[in-house]
């Protein structure tokens, strides 16, 4: 029974049981309502929690679990001779592509399940009968390959029955449970409202976990890398020349140089425009100016970064060749340059920076600019030397904020500043960042255990720190900031 | 010596100050100022009382412009400092409002040390030439507050770090360092407690020697004790203008007896 019809049934059954708490609470209270506890929807809804809630979480476990079983349970009947030339890793998913073959031609009808069951190696051809129900294999199935993919079968039938009648069971059990302690002075309400307490940690647990799991793995492979590279050469290296073939050097510093001097041409950019924006928006313009005005700024913060990394390989870029190029000033060979990907990527962190601050100015409270309005300040006076340094904090908390944007923007770097990494102060030459080079390295068909494939997560290690750092001091700041005037 | 500056006082008691004919204020459809005609003299402390959302604070700001600064205010009628029109085009309302300080419900000061809280406006309009100058001012100022000797060794430290009613002083000390003709005060006390009350009413007395103040306040006991002239406002009429104790204790019109008397308000 496949999974999804197994959800279904779960839900139809909560539901039918939705309706009989629902119908016993209002019996047990004689047919009168205001007796109960609680609402009498909030019985239907404990019964129906009681019984779907335990029975899902058991079939995701499950879900979870039984292929890891399995997996491991097979690998260990298959005879170290069919694993000789290869690792047991790629057996595996031999295993699994046959076995799942087998599972589409028996659904199309190619094959019985007895068919399946009974083919032998030797006998047939197994990679053209599955070709023929559109499954494709790399190679021909050998006999354990085939027997350990029956097996594989096998198990996951009985795992799969078993797993829908331990869920029904549970759905049953629980609904029994529940409708058999629905009362009129059960107290429904505080059992459903705990239920939804629960759920709710249990998302944000979630997202937590998600979170944490993902720095592991970073960790994880950063140490594989540097157990295949030494720390100082990477840290302190100045050449950035990965070769597949081995001997490559993996320096860090060409890529933390690109990185940090686009940023700073960006920040460059975007906070002048930005700021002066947000104190236009705030301070000046009508409200009717600034009802039209702040939505056509947030508007740059939705264009997708593509988008702007083909604004600067298109148009930015060769229009600073026609300037600085050879027929102009002679400094710039080819459009694609720190420069050009700096101002693009400006562009696209002016409303995040301009938004931010606007809000920002807007917390500084009016009594503020009134008290300077009224000592005889004009307005330019009130916002330099008022307005300004009371928003002061969170102004920087803003910029901080931009420059880990700044710091992780990929799409802008790889099609505008080029692909060569490089230590040089000309802005007019192409360079590129840590974050283009972790996409580089990892989409080519390197070896994943290599120090060329493993590099990338030590990248996105060193990034993922010094963006965290940079939202943290952001954060301190700007909270720091709210508590002063509240 | 004496008696020169008793007769200076009575010359200068009947200065008028402020005048104002027919001044109509209204915020978008909403008529808030219903033609009040009223003369402010020099060196008078004068109350403005009424009922909340009568237009006390409405026609106050009309006194410095401070109204220009909300997009749908709009002020008619003359009002004439010294006997010139402050809404001409040709009367910059920066300038005039540092000849016209205010002080504010809340006390506001700037996130800034309470030295520099001081010297803002000083410092905006040069009125000093040199850092002693400026010390002297501060100095000056914050002592016409009656603040000086809770801060004089503190003066770095941050103006929000005060207590409630020493953050009010200070902003007095920071709207007379303008050196003002003319001293606004929006309910100053209404967030203070009665001591630091007690100490601005006391101050407002002093101030009287070197300004004109003119004070709205929500307590009549505060208008009685501090006050010289008192004007009534209701619904956004000016009702009744006049000595204090005889507004306090005789008044003329029907609305304003109802008032102090506590039916109203
Ligand atoms: N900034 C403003 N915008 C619109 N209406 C206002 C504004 N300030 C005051 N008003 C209106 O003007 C009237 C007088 O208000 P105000 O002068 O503040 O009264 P008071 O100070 O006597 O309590 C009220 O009806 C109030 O709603
Ligand atoms: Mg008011």
């Amino acid at each position: 029974m496949p999974s999804n019809w197994l959800v279904l049934i779960v839900l139809a059954l909560a539901t039918i049981g939705f309706v009989i708490g629902r119908a016993r609470a209002i019996q047990s209270a004689g047919g009168e309502t205001r007796d109960l506890h609680s609402l009498p929807s909030y019985y239907g809804t404990h019964v129906a929690m009681m019984a779907a809630v335990p029975a899902i979480g058991l079939l995701l476990i499950w879900l979870i679990a039984q292929p890891l079983i399995i997996n491991s349970s097979v690998a260990s009947s298959i005879p170290d001779s069919a694993i000789a030339e290869t690792d047991l890793g790629l057996v595996m998913s031999d295993v699994r592509r046959v076995a799942d073959g087998l599972d589409v031609a028996v659904s199309q009808g190619a094959m019985t399940t007895q068919d399946a069951q009974n083919l032998n190696a030797d006998e047939t051809d197994v990679r053209a009968e599955l070709a023929k129900v559109g499954v494709a294999l790399g190679s021909d199935v050998s006999v354990p390959i085939l027997e350990a993919a029956q097996d594989y079968r096998q198990k996951s039938k009985v795992g799969s029955m078993a797993m829908a009648a331990a869920v029904l069971t549970l759905v049953a059990g629980g609904m029994f449970f529940a409708v058999g302690r629905t009362n009129k002075s059960f107290r429904a309400r505080n059992v459903v409202e705990s239920g939804i307490k629960t759920l709710l940690l249990a998302a944000a647990s979630l997202a937590i976990l998600t979170t944490l799991g993902i720095v592991l793995s970073l960790v994880f492979n950063t140490v594989e890398f540097f157990k295949l590279y030494p720390l100082s050469e990477f840290f302190f290296g100045l050449t950035w020349a990965p070769s597949f073939g081995g001997g490559s050097e993996l320096g860090f510093l060409p890529l933390l140089w690109g990185t940090l001097y686009i940023s700073i041409i960006a920040l460059a950019v975007a906070v002048p425009i930005g700021l002066f924006a947000a104190i236009y928006l705030s301070e000046y313009a009508s409200p009717k100016m600034r009802s039209v005005a702040k939505p056509l700024i947030e508007i740059l913060a939705g264009i997708p970064t593509i988008v702007y990394g083909l604004f600067a390989l298109l148009t930015v870029g060769p229009l600073l060749v026609s300037i600085f190029g050879a027929d102009g000033v002679g400094i710039m060979k080819a459009g694609t340059a720190v420069m050009t990907a700096g101002l693009v990527m400006g562009v696209m962190l002016i409303p995040f920076v301009s938004s931010l601050s606007d809000d920002i100015i807007n917390a500084v409270p009016q009594s503020l600019r009134d008290g300077s309005y009224g000592l005889g300040a004009t307005r330019s006076e009130t916002i330099k030397q008022v307005v300004l340094p009371a928003a002061l904090p969170g102004i920087v908390g803003a910029i901080l904020l931009a420059a880990s944007r700044a710091i992780g923007e990929t799409m802008i770097v790889v099609l505008g500043a080029g692909a060569a990494a490089r230590l040089s102060l000309n802005p007019f030459e192409a360079m590129t960042t840590v974050t283009a080079k972790i996409v580089s390295q990892l989409t080519g068909d390197a070896d994943f255990a290599s120090p060329e494939a493993l590099v990338a997560f030590a990248l996105a290690m060193a990034l993922f720190i010094i963006t965290l750092g940079l939202n943290v001091v952001a954060l301190y700041i700007v909270r720091k900031y709210r508590e002063q005037y509240e | 010596m004496f008696d020169t500056d008793n007769a200076k006082n009575t010359m200068t008691q009947t200065d008028i100050k402020f005048s104002a004919k027919n001044v109509q204020v209204f915020y978008g459809e909403n008529h808030a100022i219903k033609d009040v005609n009223v003369e402010l003299e020099d060196k008078t402390v004068t109350a403005f009382i009424g009922p909340s959302g009568c237009g006390k604070s409405t026609f106050l700001r009309c006194l410095n412009r401070m109204n220009d600064t909300i997009d749908i205010c709009k002020v008619k009628g003359d009002i004439l400092l010294d006997g010139e029109d402050i809404y001409d085009k040709r009367v910059d309302p920066v300038q005039l409002r540092a000849k016209v300080g205010m002080v504010f419900q809340k006390p506001n000061p700037f996130p800034k040390s309470i030295y520099d809280n001081v010297a803002y406006g000083p410092r905006i309009h040069g009125l000093a030439r040199s850092k002693a100058e400026l010390d002297e001012i501060v100095e000056k100022s914050l002592r016409g507050a009656a603040i000086w000797n809770e801060v004089k060794d503190r003066l770095d430290a941050p103006g929000t770090g005060l207590s409630g009613g020493q953050q009010q002083r200070l902003c007095i000390a920071r709207a007379i360092a303008t050196k003002p003709e003319v001293l606004l005060m929006d309910e100053p006390c209404s967030a203070l407690d009665p001591i630091a009350t007690a100490q601005v009413e006391e101050l407002i007395d002093d101030l009287r020697k070197d300004f004109s103040v003119v004070i709205v306040t929500h307590s009549m006991q505060q208008a009685a004790r501090v006050s010289q002239k008192t004007a009534f406002f209701h619904l956004g009429n000016l009702v009744e203008f006049g000595e204090t104790p005889q507004i306090f204790t005789n008044p003329e019109d029907e609305r304003t007896e109802s008032y102090i008397t506590g039916r109203i308000g």
